[in-house]
């Protein structure tokens, strides 16, 4: 195949200054975050590789005056990837990915505890001939189970890779990583060290015959084991036909009729059995507490009993613990909204401020301490290693569905947000799972849902025991079992049609339990914390603005004159608490007249028709169609709607929905209703963040097209089902 | 006897595997090859699937993989 005869060079790649760029590699729960939290402090952003949704954290990372970029790369055990998250970590290494310069260094963040499996990574890494590191980490933990590591004999057996001993729990030896870095950065490699010299010779043959190609040893070297579709193509670019014959030709040479990735793992974990009787030293480790607790927890009943109870502890707490911070801060916005309608003078002004920024933004913040909470328990799950347990404990059961324990960590995300849940997929291999994963994970009750459920419940379930439970929580636990109803129930329906498929495999390294980290836990609350806050603080914002306009526009002239004519005519024949209390009456029917007949108003009655066989009057009609970019945005308007058809009181939204009414008296939010909907809440998918997210993960819009369909009938017909039947 | 066939507590050392199954191969390169030796640290809820420990890093499978690596004992207490 002819090549071109002059190389085009991409502008941006003339530049002489560019970005040195540092990535930290290594297996997963090795402990990475944590150096990557070390090493940039706050001063870190989460970004995405294009195309693909893989999360890019970038952080930066001072020296001497010099600012650089720290990439931190999703978790992998070898070169060759098994998922989407994987295949993104071996992409930037061997700079395939645009947008992401090839890293200037690569650090390795290797576990000493665990050095055999992390010196499987460390050779295929040191193969690559960059400029490269070892982080050390968890040396602590070595120590205190009886393992000596000989760093001298490890930097001699790596090729001259300089090795950094640190406990990045602690920050201990996080100085000397940093200026070790600076150093390595200006480090010289070409010592073209192979640990498979067989498989290298292999590679060499074929670079040659390629002639002037960009192919790096490593990329044919994966080409002969993996098939890596990338560099095949590019032995085929270079070497026309004869690439696939000469290929198979090495591949059989250096493996017979044996799979190639086993040979590899065979060689490299030659080496690494040779090699480690060198590199460390075991005495008998002493028991731990750690150890013996899997150990336990390994025994079906207590690993049952503990995972029901802490997800009931989680239920009990998100209610429980934040009912003092939630009325806090109701007291403190209904005061708010209260002492501004008296400073102010009545009017557009007032309507604004109280009925719309201070009712809308306010509804929705009251849930910040519920949500805090929730986030802190699925945070603390995570990084004390619990939640990759749940995976395995819940293995078996999830098989009912057709998926694996795989599947669980995403769903269990989902109780706090769809969109970090469908991301967390990305660890799944098989493409069939994965998306029935990401179509279940929206059913999970997620965070937002949680202000919706809350409110009606607070409003209309009472607030009684039931044997040792109290019944608005358990409400609260059977809205939570319809979602994981709806999510599995989905995915079995799909694994069943659309994308049946051969059993998932279950593989799985489970990290040791140990106590998180305080400062990690705090980075991450705090970042959720400040998503939150930025989403009430526009978007929210936003909807309240534009709802409260809707309602309060345009003003009819002549039920305000009504309003004045009906107010002399009370103030000539009564006085005194009579007159007040028909004043306010006359003003609540005003401001109820103003806004049936809003922009909002009449939209609201336009659609009534299609909810009222679920029960649902033009208000909840309206709040339902806002909430659809996302579903927390219901209360908000509700909050707006129901503050401009009333009088400033200092009485709760819930009051005001009990006291709702028919135009015919008849009260609106009956049982049924309620409870349908609920339903329609628990399985509707008001969410524009999920659809976005879910376009994102499976390349297509067929799939959020699909799962937003499905839900919002599933929804409305849930809904419609338990209104006519309760009230038939 | 396979890694399959093992009890809470049992040591062993691998001597051959049937790598035809990707799987398996996933699992030779975490550290499941010939000659490793491991200790088995029991079965999650309904029996499957199995924990492993492989030179002090927790490994899960399922039965259905384990039954590929063919294992002998190793005796009680040797350190691996």
């Amino acid at each position: 195949m002819a090549r071109p005869a002059t190389i085009t060079v991409p502008v941006e790649s003339l530049t002489v200054s560019r970005q040195v760029t540092i990535a930290l590699v290594g297996n997963p729960n090795t402990g990475k975050s944590t150096v990557f939290n070390r090493l940039t402090g706050l001063r870190q952003k989460t970004a995405n590789y294009p195309g693909v949704t893989v999360e890019k954290r970038v952080g930066k990372l001072t020296l001497k005056g010099s600012i650089f970029d720290l990439i931190d790369l999703p978790g992998i055990y070898s070169l060759s990837p098994n998922s989407t998250d994987e295949r993104i970590a071996v992409d930037v290494l061997l700079g395939r990915v645009p947008g992401t310069p090839q890293p200037d260094l690569i650090v390795a963040v290797v576990d000493a505890t665990r050095l055999y499996q992390g010196l499987y990574l460390l050779q295929q890494l040191a193969e690559l001939d960059r400029p490269m590191l070892v982080a050390l980490t968890m040396t602590d933990d070595a120590i205190s189970k009886n393992i000596r590591i000989d760093i001298g004999a490890l930097q001699e057996k790596l090729g001259g890779i300089p090795v950094c001993e640190i406990v990045a729990t602690t920050g201990k030896g996080i100085g000397n990583l940093n200026s070790m870095i600076g150093e390595a950065l200006s480090q010289k490699r070409s010592t073209d060290h192979s640990f498979w010299p067989e498989l290298r010779q292999s590679a060499r043959v074929i670079k040659e015959e390629a002639g002037d190609s960009p192919l790096t040893l490593v990329e044919i070297e994966r080409a002969i084991i993996d098939e890596d579709p990338v560099a095949v193509r590019a032995i085929q670019g270079a070497l026309g036909t004869a690439a696939d014959s000469q290929l198979l030709a090495h591949r059989s040479a250096l493996c017979g009729d044996d799979p190639p990735l086993a040979v590899e793992a065979r060689a490299r974990y030659g080496w690494i059995r040779s090699s480690l009787g060198e590199l460390e030293t075991k005495a008998p480790a002493p028991i731990r507490w750690g150890t013996k607790l899997i150990e336990w927890l390994n025994r079906p009943f207590p690993a049952t009993v503990l995972f029901y109870g802490l997800m009931a502890t989680i239920f009990q707490a998100v209610f429980a613990w934040a009912t003092p911070l939630m009325d806090l801060i109701d007291a403190a916005t209904s005061g708010l909204g209260v002492w501004l309608q008296s400073t102010l003078p009545p009017g557009i002004l007032s309507s604004f401020l109280a009925d719309g920024v201070i009712a809308g933004v306010g509804s929705v913040i009251i849930f910040l301490p519920q949500i805090l909470i929730l986030f802190l328990f699925i945070i603390l799950m995570e990084d004390t290693g619990y939640l990759a347990r749940t995976a395995f404990l819940m293995d078996r059961a999830m098989r009912a569905a057709g998926l694996s324990g795989q599947s669980v960590i995403p769903l269990i995300s989902g109780f706090a947000c769809a969109v970090p849940g469908i991301m967390a997929t990305r660890v799944i291999p098989d493409r069939r799972d994965r998306i029935a994963t990401i179509i279940a994970a929206p059913f999970m009750t997620c965070s937002a849902r949680l202000p919706v459920y809350a409110l009606l419940i607070a409003a209309f379930v009472p607030d009684s025991s039931v044997g040792f439970a109290n019944l608005q929580g358990l409400v609260l636990f059977g809205l939570y079992m319809l979602g994981i109803l709806g999510g599995v129930g989905t995915a079995l329906l799909l694994k069943r049609s659309a994308l049946r498929g051969p059993k998932p495999t279950f593989i799985l390294a489970l990290p040791e339990f140990h106590l998180p980290s305080l400062r990690t836990v705090l980075i991450k609350l705090l970042d959720r914390a400040r998503v939150f806050l930025r989403r009430a603080g526009t978007v929210i914002f936003a909807v309240a603005v534009v709802v409260w306009a809707l309602a309060y526009f345009p003003r009819s002239d002549s039920i305000e004159a009504q309003r004045l004519d009906a107010q002399s005519q009370a103030g000539t024949i009564l006085e005194g608490d009579a007159l007040a209390a028909e004043s306010a009456s006359i003003d609540n029917a005003a401001a109820a007249a103003q806004l049936a007949q809003s922009w909002l108003g009449r939209a609201g009655q336009w659609v009534e028709p299609v909810f009222e066989p679920l029960g649902w009057d033009w208000r909840i009609s309206a709040a339902v169609i806002a909430g659809f970019p996302a579903r927390e945005v219901v209360v908000a308007v509700l909050g707006t709607i129901y503050a401009v058809g009333a009088e400033a009181d200092e009485s709760s939204l819930a009051d005001r929905l009990t006291s709702a009414t028919w135009p015919d008296g008849r009260t609106v939010f009956t049982l049924p209703m309620v409870l349908g909907l609920l339903v329609f809440y628990a399985w509707c998918l008001q969410c524009a963040a999920t659809l976005a997210v879910i376009k994102r993960e499976t390349n297509t819009w067929r799939w959020p097209i699909f799962a937003w369909s499905y839900m919002t009938i599933l929804g409305y017909l849930s809904a419609l089902l338990i209104f006519q039947l309760g009230s038939g | 006897m396979t890694l399959a066939d093992l009890k809470r507590g049992d040591r062993v050392r691998i001597y051959a595997i049937e790598a035809a199954e990707h799987s398996v191969q996933r699992l030779m390169v975490m550290g499941l090859v010939e000659g490793a030796e491991l200790e088995c640290l029991g079965a999650s809820l309904g029996g499957d699937p199995l924990e492993f420990l492989v030179q002090g890093s927790a490994l899960s499978l399922r039965r259905a993989d384990a039954r590929h690596f063919r294992v002998t004992s190793t005796p009680a207490g040797d350190p691996n």
